[in-house]
């Protein structure tokens, strides 16, 4: 298994062509990394917003989508979201190969002119963004990051890492800081945009049927980004001496236990894939023994589910449970990593896991933007993807390395969210 | 089995009845590392008044009964099914909606094995009271996750205020209540009448060979014996065409409100290429009022009464349809009144350009392709348009059709002031 992947680095811009007939459209995105940081993240969080809704040959948000419309609904997107300690900024565009239109004007070109007009070309007044466009997504913005909390099941995954990791960059949310929102002013903005354009890591990916020589060449004309130095993130291996334990509580009928632990075990590590499989093993599926356990043995909960951190070093396990079993719902899911850890674990487990991951990788490289992150995931961490080392990594797991893994795990912090009043249970 | 081929898309189609009455459909896709499949009954949330088969009688069975049936699907004698899939890497699941079941899997090895497995456990029920009561915790908690999810609150606080009678108004998971009273002599009932082959489509869509598969499909359910085919009778209350009441509320520990505009559908049915010009002609209209080309959008969007979450949308089943406009907003009242403003105005003096019409049909075309880089929606909604008559693949030929009179007579059937509704979800004080 081998991506047809041509790789161009043009001064500051990496560039990674990737060749494929699967897909009716073809997907350019631009990705934008810097080090997640207090004084940062807000104006970052805002800039692809404001860089979406204006730009100088598109000043309004209705023109710009009745151009996309007119490309056959090209689609022009934005992303703001954190890899560990990195804060990654997306554009991406996604428009239809005309070869399956009736109308065959080349699209792909078209393409470009507008990742390049989005990133490049906002619109500027006095040298700054336009007052009225930035007062008007800060208020959005604000409405996001005030509607975390109004999504149970989000709310409590933010809210346990920001204890978990608190003092660390990893704590920030990737939309940023409301109360920094109102300090951001159209300078303060241009000022992050000039840091993102000069500095930021920048990664362009495309993916679909299209020749890679002519991709080359218009990359070349739309894009011109000055050489840079990498951005690098410090990875700390953390030891905990006392976990945790911080209980919220809210009007709400379902309770929420998350449970942060550290791995120690970075993307790219010896043990990577080993920590995988453990996390795919004790909660990754619904084969996985927290829900088989949880769920199923003990109708507990309706999900139960732990999910790997890989940039950043944890594993997080998650579940919905009602308020007056949170204590039960503990002690089975620490029944569970003890199992691991303890070697319990069937040969059947493993190998189901194994199969399940494998084609849960085949199954993203099957949509074009699941091709781009698989690929964007290593390059984050500096370490080239393969993907058929990656098959052969995951087949060469033995039972003794997820133990292993698993005792690595250092219980860092359990987090619940319950209700204002418990009722009695039965 | 015969082949439908669509040049200008390079898809090609393969379509068989079997002789129990089970539609199969195959669209292969080169080049794709997985396998779709999708097992699929019509049958969902709002059928919940029937006779059941072999019988002669109405009955009303509990809310939440069809998808209390999809969860216990998975229990067998001799273990949970999930297992057997991920032991073949393949990864399943299944969805309720109002007028479906779906089970499916998706697979990158061992395809065959794993249709079997779809196929079987779909075809082989067995139910136990010990294991329905055990559900019972489980999808309890299933419902009160629902119930604290603001999003859904509101989706269904603006359904319930359109229908007085029809079951669409019910929560698909029914009530801790309602599943309370579910035995498993209702889920037998129910699987009888509506698990028969006749009554549901098998799709599958990815790296297959068609003859191969549908052999194969053929020897699995020449080796089981059904009965025969018969039409399934189900009851729906009259519903007014009015809505059930103009507007209502609801508190929840939330920071930012939210509004929905709720647009009911009369209750003729309709069916078919009916059907499909109607969804597409009043999508078309909300697409033109409300996309992020239009004034209207933008104007919402300065005043800061919308912000990203605003969606439209309109849906029309055989019996029911509606259309939601809805945000998070600052003042849900203030954004009520100007999207019904804004609706009611289109009515009286139409605005829609011959110009805005042709982008919006651009646009769709455009979508349609990206849609079909996906396996699942292509078995997802291939089946749902069969299930109402409708042909998938003759969306974008429809659309091309489409004039400003269609979108105009679409439109203003639907919208009329005595069929509009508003929800609003308030933040609590004090909470």
């Amino acid at each position: 298994m081998q991506l047809d992947e041509t790789k161009i680095r043009q001064d500051g811009l990496n560039i990674r062509i990737i060749q494929t007939k699967k897909f009716k459209t073809n997907q350019f995105v631009l990705k934008f990394k810097s080090l997640l940081s207090e004084d940062k993240v807000t104006a970052r969080a805002l800039l692809p917003y404001v860089l979406q809704s204006s730009t100088e040959k598109w000043p309004t948000t209705a023109l710009f989508r009745s151009h996309l419309d007119d490309l056959y609904g090209a689609s022009a997107s934005v992303d703001v979201n954190k890899k560990g300690e990195y804060h990654i900024l997306t554009f991406a565009v996604d428009i239809a190969n005309e070869k399956y239109l009736q109308d065959n004007t080349p699209l792909t070109e078209q393409a470009l002119n507008v990742l390049n007009e989005m990133v490049f070309h906002p619109l500027l007044e006095d040298g700054a963004f336009s007052q009225k466009v930035v007062e008007s997504e800060k208020r959005t913005l604000n409405q996001k990051l005030k509607a975390v909390k109004d999504d149970k099941m989000r709310y409590a995954s933010q809210r346990l890492v920001e204890e978990m990791c608190s003092g660390e960059a990893y704590a920030l949310h990737p939309n940023g800081i409301e109360s920094e929102l109102e300090n951001i002013t159209p300078e303060k903005l241009m000022e992050a945009y000039q840091q993102m354009i000069s500095s930021d890591e920048v990664d362009l990916y495309i993916v679909g049927d299209i020749d890679s020589g002519q991709m080359e060449k218009l990359c070349k004309e739309k894009f011109s980004i000055a050489s840079r130095e990498n951005v690098k993130a410090i990875q700390k291996h953390i030891t905990i001496e006392d976990s945790k334990k911080i209980v919220e509580k809210q009007q709400i009928k379902q309770g929420k236990l998350n449970i942060g632990y550290r791995s120690n075990t970075f993307y790219g590590d010896h043990d990577y894939l080993p920590m995988a499989v453990m996390n795919g093993i004790l909660g990754g599926f619904p084969h996985s023994k927290l829900f088989m356990n949880v769920r199923e043995k003990e109708s507990l909960a309706y999900y139960a589910a732990s999910r790997l951190e890989s940039h950043k070093g944890l594993i997080v396990i998650m579940s919905g449970v009602e308020p007056a079993k949170i204590e039960r719902a503990e002690t089975i899911i620490e029944e569970q990593l003890e199992a691991i850890k303890n070697g319990d674990i069937s040969d059947q487990e493993l190998s189901q896991t194994k199969a399940v991951m494998t084609n849960q990788m085949l199954e993203t490289l099957d949509s074009p933007r699941g091709i781009i992150e698989v690929l964007y995931q290593g390059e984050t961490a500096g370490i080239p993807v393969n993907i058929q080392g990656w098959f052969d990594g995951i087949e060469r797991v033995t039972k003794e390395d997820v133990t292993e893994a698993a005792n690595k795990l250092l219980k860092d912090t359990t987090y619940i969210l319950t209700a204002k009043e418990v009722a009695e249970s039965a | 089995m015969h082949k439908k081929v669509f040049a200008q898309l390079d898809e090609e189609l393969y379509i068989e009845k079997m002789s129990n009455g089970l539609q199969v459909c195959i669209l292969p896709k080169k080049d794709f590392n997985k396998t779709f499949a999708t097992f699929t009954t019509k049958y969902g949330s709002i059928d919940n008044q029937f006779i059941p088969l072999g019988e002669e009688d109405y009955i009303r069975v509990p809310d939440g009964v069809a998808h209390f049936l999809e969860h216990k699907m998975f229990e067998k004698e001799e273990g949970d099914v999930f297992q057997k899939f991920s032991i073949n890497g393949a990864s399943a699941n299944a969805f309720t909606s109002f007028t479906r079941t779906a089970y499916l899997f998706s697979s990158t090895s061992n395809f065959e094995k794993n249709l079997d497995v779809l196929i079987d456990f779909v075809q082989a029920p067995y139910f136990t009271e010990e294991t329905v009561e055990k559900e019972k915790g489980i999808i309890g908690q299933e419902i009160t996750m629902y119930d604290d999810n603001a999003d859904w609150r509101l989706y269904f606080g603006a359904i319930e205020n359109m229908f007085k009678h029809h079951p669409v108004k019910v929560d698909i998971a029914g009530t801790v209540e309602s599943i309370s009273a579910i035995t498993k002599d209702h889920l037998y009932q129910c699987y009888n009448t509506f698990y028969h082959p006749s009554n549901m489509m098998l799709f599958i869509v990815g790296a297959v060979d068609p003859e191969e598969v549908m052999n194969h499909v053929r020897d699995n359910q020449s080796a089981k014996s059904f009965e025969p085919e018969e039409t399934i009778d189900r009851k729906f209350a009259d519903e007014p065409d009015a809505v059930n009441r103009e507007h209502h509320e609801l508190k929840m520990d939330v920071q930012v409100s939210k509004c929905m505009v709720g647009i009911k559908s009369d209750a003729k049915e309709i069916s078919g290429k009916e059907l499909l010009k109607k969804e597409l002609s009043v999508n078309t209209a909300l697409d033109i009022l409300f996309g992020k080309t239009s004034e209207h959008y933008t104007s919402l969007y300065d005043e800061g009464l919308i912000d990203d979450h605003f969606s439209y949308d309109f849906t029309q089943e055989n019996n029911f349809g509606f259309a939601l406009v809805g945000s998070n907003t600052p003042d849900p009242e203030k954004l009520s009144a100007q999207i019904k403003e804004i609706l009611l105005n289109e009515v009286q003096s139409p605005s829609i350009t011959e110009d805005q019409l042709q982008s919006v049909k651009k646009k769709n075309i455009g979508g349609f392709l990206r849609s079909l880089n996906s396996p699942e929606f292509i078995a997802n909604q291939f089946t749902r348009y069969a299930f109402n008559d409708m042909d998938l693949f003759e969306a974008v030929p429809v659309l091309e059709t489409l004039t400003l009179e269609d979108v105009h007579e679409a439109f203003s059937s639907l919208v009329q002031e005595d069929r509009i509704t508003s929800f609003y979800i308030l933040p609590k004080e004090n909470a």
